[in-house]
């Protein structure tokens, strides 16, 4: 027994389930963002005082994180268009990229959180920092998860190029819309915590 | 299935390989959606027998209040009942764990992961959910959800004790079992989000051919509003329980307000935080939450009253555009919950005014489902009666919730035993009533037998009267003005005095419920095993999941239904019999 329009687009709705799948799931973590960021402006426009976020971030370091995420949106594009171009190499290359692209954008975020442990700036300090601490924290989850399931794609789950290139294509684009997603997510954060 | 747009290569090798499946891969970590269905409705079902023994133990304390319990006190050990009496803490767990365990881990699971799983993929002719792993992939993270939930009641201080709904900032404060709760939810969270995608990508793409939105049964229309509110709606409480697991664990203020004195001890946290911004995160899921609570049987009791009427639905399109005119309004009611919290006459205003909207399209379903009724012929069977019963006492539920709807009104009763009773009719003699009629009515093709009607029928007026008997008088108590909250079932207010009588009668009214409970639990095993065996349409049904044999086999119908007609062609004048199925042409 197999599940129909795995692949194919069902005629009449023109798209493939897991492209509808994608598009729902991204739409509940715009609500779960999307609850967040109400949060944020809930907490402020009730605190008496809220720091400009540049007194406690460092705004040089976030920009470098924003172009390099916004440089993985760019790379996982090309992957995808390698393949529906049928070059499997050029989509190793540009995966690959993607990956490292999102390693860079940890490992900044790194520096970024010892730096503020070393000041002694703790989730606990105040309620910018917290609502700063949970939102990058949960936005690094995600990155997180799109590197695994981009590594996954890059690595073992490449093996179903060869035997339905179809589908494949079909996982990497909705990948993409994912890590699209947590480039978004971050687009929105930079204003808001660093530069609001 | 022949398909010939499915992509694989060798469906035969696939088909055999199925075959051989062991009974672990077969019936515990299955992925056709007839087995997980299965496993979601019988582990809610032992959830909601869990979440009404709770309810008992403390219906005992409020009856007759600081009175040892007889042999089941001193059971349950000297830190929660020392010498049979209840702690107040322990009261407290049960509380907050019966709404929770009710609500997340019994009525969603059976409504949604049970009769979604089973019945939906049927209903639509499809082989199976569109994404099998991951319909396994919802339940084992329910199932884990639950594990984590029970779990909570051995951790030191006990399960949560803040209510289900976890205000804060008494919530922060409470001992390590809310941090346990708010564990489990993410487990139930993720559940739901894995399961409502796939319901939605079902129906919208493995419809059979013909299947058009405008014929699918009111079942599916249901499942597929309840789906969207779950997708939309429990994010934002993911992000709640994120902040408050920041409060309890990284020392953060999201919810604690400034200068916040805990035992005579001004709390350490820094403050600046804000209590109700939680009751907005939460309401923002639980109102729609209520919605997914009530969507699901309503679409049960369409399905049953319009089978064993022998007529069409009383304005089938007014009842779909209805639903999805109370899944969209839904996420805008949310505040009606907080009329007294001070957050204001303008927001006071704007919400109640949605609230009384939002009334509009409930009554039109009941109403459609009440004149469905007009000039049919009836067939008294259990199903019908239990959704026969489902229509008044869900009236009774929703017409009660008017009063809580308007703000002037809602100060007087708001927290008092009237919230309880309105909302316990719309979820006990309503949506478990609504899903009694499913279990009745799907049994025969889950099982391929039918289920006993002389036990049902004990089963169903026992259950009537005296769920009536427990929650009739909390209107008369709350409108005495006793509070929901009191651990002595307002025994210390005088104001209570005179509507005290009631709790005895209510308690009572429990636990002969119970007892009407078990012609059910031996009806559903000796029906399982010994009933009379049924054919592949029992009650001469019009939906597709009445095409398939019972029980269907992996993979669903022997050849791919298709649908000529729209779900309710009940006594159609010129036909040669008394309904016209969906999947049969006409003249053949």
């Amino acid at each position: 027994m197999d599940i129909p329009y795995t692949v194919a687009a069902r005629p009449d709705t023109g798209l493939n389930n897991g492209k509808i799948a994608i598009w729902l799931f991204l739409a509940s973590e715009v609500m779960l963002f999307g609850a967040l960021f109400a949060s944020y402006v809930m907490l402020r426009v009730g605190a008496t005082e809220w720091p400009a976020g540049a007194t406690y971030l460092n705004v040089p370091l976030a920009t470098l994180n924003t172009v390099v995420l916004i440089s993985s949106s760019v790379t996982m594009v090309l992957a995808w268009a390698s393949l529906v171009k049928g070059d499997f190499g050029r989509f190793r290359l540009f995966m690959g990229i993607t990956i490292l692209c999102g390693l860079a954008f940890l490992v900044i975020k790194y520096f970024e959180y010892s730096a503020k442990f070393h000041h002694g700036y703790l989730p606990s300090t105040n309620t910018f920092l917290a609502i700063y601490f949970t939102l990058t924290g949960l936005h690094g989850l995600h990155v997180i998860g799109g590197m695994a399931v981009n590594s996954w794609l890059w690595g073992p789950g490449s093996a179903m190029w060869k035997t339905d290139p179809a589908h494949f294509t079909n996982r990497v684009e909705n990948a993409g819309l994912f890590w699209h997603l947590v480039d978004l997510v971050w687009i929105f954060l930079f204003p808001v915590l660093y530069l609001l | 299935m022949a398909q010939p747009t499915v992509a694989g290569p060798h469906p035969a090798a696939h088909e055999a390989h199925h075959e051989e499946l062991g009974f672990w891969w077969k019936y515990v970590f299955s992925t056709d959606h007839k087995t997980i269905g299965i496993q979601y409705a019988v582990t809610g079902l032992l959830f909601l027998l869990f979440g009404f023994c709770l309810m008992m133990l403390m219906r005992w304390q409020l009856a007759y209040p600081g009175r040892a319990l007889p042999l089941i006190g001193s059971l349950l050990g000297e830190a929660r009942m020392p010498g049979g009496v209840m702690l107040p803490e322990f009261y407290n767990e049960l509380g907050a764990m019966h709404g929770t365990i009710m609500v997340f881990l019994g009525v969603v699971p059976l409504a949604v992961g049970g009769f979604g799983n089973f019945v939906l993929p049927l209903q639509i002719g499809a082989p199976d959910m569109a994404f099998p792993r991951i319909n396994m992939a919802s339940y084992w993270s329910y199932f884990a959800g639950g594990v984590v939930m029970l779990a909570s009641f051995f951790v030191p201080g006990g399960a949560a004790q803040s209510g289900w709904t976890s205000y804060t900032p008494l919530a922060n404060i409470a001992t390590s079992g809310q941090t346990w709760w708010l564990f489990g939810m993410v487990f139930l969270i993720t559940s739901s989000l894995l399961g409502s995608i796939n319901f939605i990508v079902t129906t919208i793409q493995l419809r059979a051919p013909g299947l058009s939105f405008f014929r699918l049964p009111f079942f599916v229309w249901a499942q597929l509003v309840t789906s969207f509110l779950l997708l939309l709606a429990f994010p934002p409480l993911e992000g709640a329980a994120t902040l408050q697991l920041m409060d309890r664990l990284a020392g953060t203020s999201f919810f604690m307000p400034s200068g916040l004195v805990v035992s005579g001890q001004l709390h350490p946290a820094t403050g600046g935080g804000n209590p109700l911004l939680w009751q907005h995160l939460f309401w923002f899921l639980a109102h729609p939450e209520v919605y997914v609570l009530i969507l699901p049987a309503l679409g049960i009791v369409a399905e049953v009253v319009a089978n064993n009427t022998r007529k069409p639905l009383f304005g089938y399109r007014s009842m779909v555009y209805s639903v999805i005119a109370l899944g969209f309004m839904s996420f805008i009611v949310w505040a009606h919950h907080m009329f007294i919290t001070g957050m204001g006459t303008t927001m006071a205003t704007f919400f109640q005014t949605t609230t009384m909207i939002i009334s509009i399209p409930s009554v039109v379903v009941l109403t459609a489902l009440i004149l469905s009724l007009w000039g049919g012929s009836i067939r008294f069977t259990t199903p019908m009666l239990f959704a026969l019963g489902f229509l008044p006492m869900f009236g009774i539920g929703g017409l009660t919730g008017l009063p809580l709807g308007l703000a002037a009104t809602d100060v007087h009763l708001h927290d008092t035993y009237y919230v309880i009773g309105h909302f316990h009719y719309v979820v006990a003699p309503g949506t478990i009533f609504g899903l009694f009629a499913g279990i009745y009515y799907w049994f025969p093709k889950a099982t391929g037998r039918a289920m006993n009607e002389r036990l049902g029928k004990l089963h169903f007026w026992g259950s009537l009267v005296f769920m009536n008997v427990i929650f009739m008088p909390f209107f008369i108590m709350g409108l005495a003005g006793v509070s929901r909250r009191l651990y002595d079932g307002g025994a210390s207010y005088a104001h209570a005095q005179p509507v005290l009588q009631w709790n005895e009668v209510s308690s009572v009214g429990a636990w002969c419920l119970a007892l009407a409970q078990i012609p059910f639990v031996v009806n559903f095993f000796w029906s399982a095993f010994r009933g009379r065996r049924v054919g592949a349409n029992p009650w001469e049904a019009t939906t597709l999941e009445w095409a398939a044999p019972s029980p269907p086999p992996h993979g669903n119908f022997l050849t791919l239904p298709q649908a000529h007609r729209g779900p309710y062609e009940y006594s159609s004048p010129g036909a040669s019999k008394d309904y016209l199925p969906q999947w049969e042409r006409l003249g053949a």
